[in-house]
């Protein structure tokens, strides 16, 4: 196969997926999870690495797991290796920021119908002072047991009562409603409760209870994020392994390092160091407060959505201090520059209906310069802190440049 | 057919072919001028130029 036809391969199965929605159970149980493991965002890395946010969070996860009656004891099951690190996306899952998953957290399940794999991604907490942002008081964790007690069993009751939720199309539709799906989720999250809703109402006999869900749902602009990361990943993962392709198939930080997976490469993660992001912060903060770029979120630029997608929503580009209208459809133009195609479903009305940029090609990064931008929320470096600000990070080229030269490597094989 | 005498004698119309700097000057005499973004492939490192040609869309044989 050539190059050429591997990558229109991969761009047709990227845009091809079908990603649905069709339950919510606990990791455990989906993934499945067994034993004291903790999964975290990005590439893999060691507690020795993991930087004061991540840790806080993995910290945090332990006790909310109840392996640890406390911080101290915690970090000592790490560093004697009785709870083990793994990175989400090694269990067919994503996770926004420091990307926490542990046995007992639900887990949405999405199931690509087009390819029959499945991806997963937890319920979004909310704002504020929450887990992915490594905040780790009491309240965090009474927050993630009312989510695996109540809200996970009644909205997996809700979703299998609907048959399945068609994320493909809330998706689109959100895109032409202002949505770029990363910083901007608004839409998505009203389309989606609103398919929820009737079903949510015949799920339970508690009112109580439902009102607390509802109360969740409409309180949360970001509650269709992890949705749209776990159908980011369900149509991504069915790329990898298309052997000659040179499209990044996964994008992901872990607060210390970015890596980057390509379709003709296989499970290979390559990596550097990640950047500092920049954009607006919650007063009181500022960029020397900032943790430096990490979650598995940039799954959703790796299908052309976020910051590939910015010129869909100028207000988030306003927002994210990337100026307005023209500024964010140049950002969508400098984007289409270095991807194979555009977007067959995922269209912006702003430029004329056209597709997002979909399909980053590693030889067009290398060869232009340009690199991914990456729209990101950002987590305060101090552990505790939590969401300090939102803004936009480039991806570093030297993983791409690294990549570069395994693919002319396998290249170079092949035709000796 | 265009002289030399006439490209002199008309008001000067520039394409700029890489370094932006060049337009932010020419943009304040008031000449018009068309920007073309453009930088040598990989930066000009010959090792990442000699991969990138390596690693080329090939054409599709004709069925």
């Amino acid at each position: 196969m050539s190059i050429k036809v591997a990558n229109r391969a991969a761009v047709d199965r990227l845009m091809g997926g079908e990603p649905v929605l069709v339950g919510c159970v606990p990791a455990a149980r989906a993934l499945p999870l067994r034993g004291r493991l903790v999964l975290h965002a990005g590439p893999p890395l060691s507690w020795e690495r993991a930087g004061a946010t991540m840790r806080a969070a993995i910290v945090c996860a332990i006790r909310y797991e109840g392996w640890a009656k406390d911080d101290e004891a915690a970090r000592d099951l790490l560093v004697r290796g009785e709870v083990g690190l793994e990175p989400c996306h090694h269990r067919s899952a994503v996770g926004p920021m420091t990307g926490m998953v542990t046995p007992s957290m639900p887990v949405f399940v999405v199931e690509n119908r087009c390819h029959g794999n499945r991806a997963f991604a937890t319920i979004n907490e909310g704002l504020g002072r929450v887990l992915r942002f490594g905040a780790n008081d009491d309240g965090v964790i009474e927050r993630l047991r009312w989510l695996a007690t109540e809200a996970g069993p009644l909205l997996d009751a809700a979703i299998r009562l609907s048959g399945g939720i068609d994320l493909r199309a809330i998706m689109a539709k959100a895109l032409s409603m202002g949505d770029e799906l990363h910083q901007r989720n608004v839409a998505a999250s009203c389309l989606l409760t609103r398919i929820l809703l009737p079903h949510l109402v015949r799920a339970t006999s508690d009112p109580a209870a439902l009102a607390r869900v509802a109360d969740f749902l409409a309180a949360n602009d970001q509650f269709f994020l992890n949705l749209a990361m776990a159908a980011a990943k369900a149509v991504a993962d069915p790329c990898l392994g298309i052997e000659e392709s040179t499209m990044v198939a996964a994008m992901a930080r872990n607060g210390t390092e970015f890596g980057i997976r390509v379709a003709g490469l296989g499970d290979h993660w390559f990596t550097a160091p990640v950047n500092l992001p920049h954009g607006l912060y919650f007063p009181g903060f500022g960029p020397d407060d900032a943790n430096p770029d990490i979650g598995d979120s940039a799954i959703v630029e790796t299908v052309g959505l976020g910051g590939f997608a910015m010129a869909a929503s100028p207000a988030v580009a306003g927002f994210l201090g990337q100026g307005g209208l023209p500024e964010a459809i140049s950002t969508t133009e400098e984007m289409a520059e270095i991807c194979l195609g555009e977007h067959a479903h995922f269209r912006i009305p702003t430029l004329g209906d056209r597709g997002a940029p979909v399909g980053i090609d590693v030889r067009k990064i290398v060869e232009t310069g340009i690199v991914p931008l990456i729209n990101t929320g950002i987590a305060g470096k101090t552990p505790g802190t939590g969401q300090i600000g939102a803004g936009v990070v480039r991806a570093p080229l030297a993983c791409f440049e690294e990549a570069l030269e395994a693919l002319g490597a396998r290249v170079a094989t092949g035709r000796g | 057919m265009t002289t030399v005498g006439d490209l002199l004698a008309s008001e000067p119309r520039v394409i700029n072919v890489g370094i932006e700097s060049f337009v932010v000057e020419l943009e304040r005499l008031g000449v018009p001028v068309i920007h073309v973004r453009w930088s040598p492939p990989a930066g000009g490192d010959p090792r990442k130029a000699a991969l990138l040609a390596a690693l080329t869309d090939e054409e599709e044989p004709e069925a």
